[in-house]
C-alpha cells in the first residue's frame, strides 16, 4: 500500500513538473539542446556501446573497462593489485603474478595502458600497462581480459615513461622516471650528479604469443625520463622520451629541477641499437628480476627470477641518440600520426613546442650540434623546431590526434582542452574541463590511424560535479564529441582510482574475439577434475588437497570429514559450467585471504588453515540460480590428535 | 524431507490433472500408483532413489531448437555411444545419474518417454526449452527450479550422448 502511495505521489509530482516546464516557452530551446546531447550518449537497453575504453586505475593498480559513449563501467581487471572480488593475488594460481625481487608486492600505481598494433593500427590483441612504483610492465589478453604476464624492470625506479609500444608491437618500453645508482649501491645522495643513471628498457614482444623479454637497457644520463612516444610511419624505428631535471638535482626538485630554461627530448634510434645488440654489442650485467607468466590452459602463473640484463652505454653507439632542447620541463611527448611532428608540452610553459622529424634528420646529417651532454649530441633548438602553438593556456600536458590534421592538448593549470591545427599551429577551439585535467584519449589517437569521433579528458579533481560522498570523490572523465569543428561536452562519468591514461578502440575489433568460457576439455590445471566422479580428498602429511567441482547449484563433494586442526587445506575447485557468464564463487568461513570467483571451465585454488574444532560451512558467493542459496557444504574439523578417517560425500554417494 | 514429500504430492497431483487428458498410453496409469508407493518409504531409507522416475511421456514433441529430425540406426553404434559416455561423464554427470533421479532426471529409458529430437534440443538449447517447451517447463518446476545448464555441446557431441542414452 505504502509503495503504491509513493508511486502515486511520484506520478503527480512528475506531471506537475512536466506541466510547469512546458509552460515556460523560454526553456524549450535549452531542453532540446540537452536532449540531443543525451541521445548522443544514450545506449538503449540491450544495445552495445560502439567503443571500449581501457582506463588505468592509477593507484588502484588495476585497469577498468568502460563503454563509450555511455560511460558505463563493465569490468575492473586486476593487474598489479590483489583483488578480493575474484581472488586475484590471493589464489594459489595468481599469487606468483605479484612476485618481484622484493617478494610479493600486492599493489602498484598503474599508469599508461597501450593497445597492441600492427602496421601502426590498433589490432586489439593485448593491452600493456606499467606499474610505476615497483617498476613492472603487464600484458593483458583482450580475449580473456585477464593479466597474462608481468615483467619486473631492473635498474629502474618510478617506471613512468612507459608502457608505450612501437607500431608493430616489436617493443614495449619502460623508461625510468627517477634515476638511481646502477647497479644499486650505498652512496651519499648528494653524490647524485654524474653517478646516477636513467635506464630505458626495451622489452621485446613475441609476435605470436605476446611473451615479453627485456632485450636491452640503455643506461642514460641521470635525468628524469618523464613520458615517451614511439615514432610512427616515417619516424618508425625511433623512440622519443621527455626529460626533466637535466640539472641532476637530488633535493627540492620543485625548485632545483626548474633551473634550466630548456630540458631535452631524447631521440633514440632503437633500430640502430637493436642492430648493435644483435651483433653482440652491449654488456651483460648481473641482476635479479621477476618474470611472471599466466598460462590460460593451466589457469596457473609461474614466477621465474632472471639473473642477467643486457645494458647499453650510449657512448658506445655513436649516432643512435640525440637530445632535442625543449622548453620548459616538458611532460607529454607525442608524435602525430604521420610521424613528422614530435610535440613537447612544457608543463611550466604556455606554449607547445613542435619538433620536426625531417629537420632533425637533416641537422644530424649536417652534424649541426650545439654541444653534448655525457657524450650525447645536442641539436640546435632552432634547427629542429617546426613551430609552436601560442595557446594562452597554462600547463600543457598531453596531446592526441584525430587523424584529420588536428591535435588536442590538455592544460592542467587552466583546466581546458585546446584543439589546434597541425602545420599552421593555430588554435581552433578550446573547452573547459572540470577540473585539473591530466591525459586525454581519442580512440587510436596515439597511433598511425586515429578513429576520431570521441575524445575524453581525465580529471584529477571532481569537486562539485557529482553528489558528495564525504571528503573524497572518485575521479572523473568527460566525454566530448569531436566530429564537428567545435568540441562538444557530452557526458561526465566517474572513474575508479586515478584515471591516469586510457586507450580506446572501436568495439568491433575486440568483441568478436572475446572468450565466453574456458573449455573444460582444454583445462590443463594439474588439480582440475573434469568429471565430478573424479572428486576426491587426498592427505599428504598435514596438507589436505580437496579436488572439488561446482555446477548450478551444488559442490561435489559437499560433506568432508577427517580434516584436523593444524592441517593446511587446499580447495582445488573446477567450475563445470560451459556457458557464458556463469561463474560460481567459493567462500570459506575464517579463511585468511579471500573468496574465489571461478569462471566457467576454470580451476582455482584457495588455501585455508582450519584453526577451530567444529563443523564449518562454505558456500557459493555468486547468485547462480534459483537454488543459489542451497549451494553450500560443510567441513568437519576434528582435534589434532583425532583418528577420524578422511571421507567425503555428496548426497550419501 | 517432509517438505519434499508435500511438494512431491503436489507435483503428482499436478501431473495427474495435466497428463490425464492428453496421453493415450495405458502405462500412464501406473505411474501415480508407483510414485505413491515411493512416498511411503521416502522418510525411512535411501533405497527410494533406485526407483525409476518415469515422468511425462510424449514421443511426438520434438522440442525447440536446432534439431529437426534424427535418424536412429537399427542397432546401437557402439563407438559413438562410447564417445557419448565420455561427454556425459564430463559435462552432464554433475546433475544426472544413470541409476536414479538426481539434480536432474535420470536419462535411463529416456527414448521411451521423449523423441530423440527433444532430447538433443534439450541438451543444445535448454534456455529456450525451459521457457517455451511444455515438457521442459514442467520439468523445471518438478526439479525445484534447478535449470538445465547449457554445457555448449556441439551437435555431434549431443548426438553421441543420445547414442549413449540408447545403451542405458
Ligand atoms: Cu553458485
Amino acid at each position: 500500500m505504502r509503495t503504491s502511495f509513493k508511486f502515486l505521489i511520484l506520478i503527480l509530482s512528475t506531471s506537475f513538473l512536466f506541466v510547469s516546464c512546458g509552460n515556460k516557452g523560454n526553456n524549450s530551446n535549452k531542453s532540446a539542446l540537452n536532449s540531443s546531447k543525451a541521445e548522443k550518449v544514450y545506449v538503449a537497453p540491450g544495445e552495445h556501446d560502439s567503443h571500449y575504453a581501457f582506463i588505468s586505475g592509477g593507484y588502484s593498480g588495476n585497469l577498468t573497462v568502460y563503454g563509450l559513449p555511455s560511460g558505463r563501467m563493465f569490468k575492473e581487471i586486476p593487474v598489479f593489485s590483489q583483488f578480493p572480488t575474484t581472488g586475484y593475488g590471493y589464489s594459489e594460481e595468481t599469487k606468483p603474478m605479484l612476485n618481484t625481487s622484493f617478494g610479493q608486492i600486492p599493489w602498484d600505481d598503474s599508469h599508461h595502458p597501450d593497445i597492441s598494433q600492427t602496421n601502426g593500427v590498433l589490432d586489439g590483441r593485448w593491452i600493456f600497462i606499467n606499474g610505476n612504483n615497483t617498476p613492472r610492465i603487464a600484458r593483458i589478453s583482450l580475449t580473456t581480459f585477464e593479466t597474462e604476464e608481468i615483467i619486473e624492470v631492473p635498474n629502474s625506479a618510478g617506471n613512468h615513461s612507459s608502457s608505450f609500444i612501437t607500431e608493430n608491437t616489436e617493443y614495449v618500453v619502460a623508461g625510468t622516471r627517477f634515476s638511481v645508482p646502477v647497479p644499486q649501491v650505498d652512496v651519499p645522495i648528494n653524490e647524485y650528479k654524474g653517478n646516477f643513471k636513467g635506464a630505458l628498457s626495451f622489452i621485446k614482444v613475441d609476435k605470436e604469443t605476446g611473451r615479453m623479454g627485456i632485450k636491452f637497457q640503455i643506461l642514460m644520463p641521470g635525468f628524469n625520463y618523464d613520458l615517451s612516444h614511439p615514432g610512427r610511419d616515417k619516424s618508425h624505428g625511433w623512440f622519443f622520451f621527455t626529460t626533466y631535471n637535466t640539472e641532476e638535482a637530488s633535493t627540492l626538485l620543485e625548485v632545483n629541477a626548474s633551473q634550466n630554461d630548456k630540458d631535452f627530448i631524447a631521440a633514440i634510434n632503437w633500430k640502430k641499437i637493436e642492430e648493435y645488440v644483435d651483433n653482440g654489442g652491449g654488456t651483460k650485467m648481473p641482476t635479479n628480476y621477476a618474470h611472471n607468466v599466466y598460462d590460460e590452459h593451466t589457469h596457473t602463473a609461474t614466477s621465474t627470477m632472471v639473473k642477467e640484463v643486457l645494458t647499453v652505454n650510449p657512448a658506445d653507439i655513436p649516432g643512435a641518440i640525440y637530445f632535442l632542447p625543449t622548453p620548459k620541463s616538458p611532460h607529454g611527448c607525442d608524435v602525430d600520426p604521420t610521424g613528422e611532428y614530435i610535440i613537447g608540452n612544457g608543463k611550466l610553459s604556455a606554449d607547445l613546442t613542435i619538433h620536426s622529424f625531417s629537420k632533425m634528420l637533416e641537422a644530424i646529417e649536417n652534424k649541426k650540434f650545439d654541444g653534448e651532454a655525457y657524450g650525447i649530441p645536442i641539436l640546435n633548438y632552432e634547427d629542429v623546431l617546426a613551430g609552436s602553438v601560442k595557446s594562452g593556456g597554462l600547463g600543457p600536458l598531453h596531446t592526441e590526434f584525430d587523424g584529420l590534421g588536428n591535435a588536442y592538448t590538455t592544460f592542467f593549470i587552466s583546466s581546458e582542452v585546446v584543439k589546434w591545427k597541425i602545420g599552421t599551429w593555430e588554435v581552433i577551439d578550446r573547452k573547459p574541463t572540470y577540473y585539473s585535467v591530466g591525459h586525454l584519449t581519442i580512440p587510436g589517437g596515439n597511433s598511425r590511424k586515429p578513429f576520431g569521433k570521441y575524445m575524453f579528458a581525465m580529471n584529477k579533481i571532481t569537486k562539485d560535479r557529482y553528489l558528495p560522498t564525504g571528503p573524497e570523490l572518485e575521479h572523473s572523465a568527460q566525454l566530448y564529441d569531436i566530429s564537428g569543428d567545435k568540441m562538444e561536452l557530452l557526458l561526465d562519468f566517474p572513474t575508479h582510482g586515478e584515471p591516469h591514461y586510457a586507450a580506446a578502440i572501436p568495439a568491433d575489433i575486440i568483441k568478436n574475439n572475446s572468450k565466453k568460457f574456458y573449455r573444460l576439455d582444454e583445462n590443463k590445471h594439474p588439480y582440475a577434475i573434469t568429471s565430478p566422479a573424479d572428486a576426491k580428498v587426498v592427505r599428504e602429511g598435514k596438507d589436505v588437497h580437496i579436488y572439488m567441482s561446482m555446477i548450478r547449484s551444488h559442490f561435489t563433494p559437499d560433506n568432508i570429514e577427517g580434516v584436523k586442526v593444524g592441517d593446511k587445506v587446499y580447495f582445488h575447485i573446477t567450475n563445470h559450467e560451459q556457458d557464458f557468464d556463469v561463474p560460481h564463487g567459493f567462500a570459506m568461513i575464517g579463511a585468511n585471504n579471500s573468496e574465489l570467483l571461478i569462471m566457467p571451465g576454470q580451476t582455482k585454488t584457495l588455501t585455508w588453515y582450519p584453526k577451530k574444532v567444529g563443523v564449518w560451512p562454505f558456500y557459493c558467493t555468486d547468485f547462480c540460480s534459483a537454488l543459489h542459496q542451497e549451494m553450500q557444504g560443510y567441513i568437519r574439523v576434528s582435534p589434532k590428535n583425532s583418528d577420524i578417517k578422511l571421507s567425503w560425500s555428496l548426497d550419501g554417494e | 524431507m517432509r517438505l519434499q514429500n508435500v511438494l512431491m504430492i503436489m507435483l503428482i497431483t499436478l501431473f495427474v490433472s495435466c497428463g490425464g487428458g492428453e496421453k493415450k498410453d495405458t502405462s500412464n496409469n501406473k505411474k501415480p500408483a508407483k510414485k505413491a508407493a515411493v512416498k511411503k518409504t521416502v522418510t525411512k531409507t535411501v533405497a527410494t532413489k533406485k526407483v525409476k522416475e518415469e515422468g511425462i511421456v510424449d514421443l511426438n514433441n520434438k522440442g525447440i531448437g536446432p534439431i529437426k529430425s534424427v535418424e536412429l540406426t537399427e542397432t546401437i553404434d557402439k563407438a559413438m555411444a562410447d564417445k557419448g559416455a565420455k561427454v556425459f561423464k564430463s559435462k552432464c554427470s554433475a546433475c544426472h545419474r544413470t541409476n536414479r533421479k538426481f539434480i536432474g532426471p535420470n536419462p535411463t529409458g529416456i527414448l521411451k518417454r521423449r523423441s530423440p529430437e527433444w532430447v538433443m534440443n534439450m541438451i543444445l538449447n535448454p534456455d529456450e526449452m525451459v521457457k517455451n517447451d511444455p515438457i521442459a517447463k514442467e520439468l523445471l518446476m518438478k526439479f525445484n527450479g534447478s535449470p538445465m545448464a547449457n554445457q555448449n555441446l556441439s551437435k555431434e557431441e549431443a548426438r553421441q550422448v543420445l547414442e549413449f542414452f540408447r545403451t542405458l
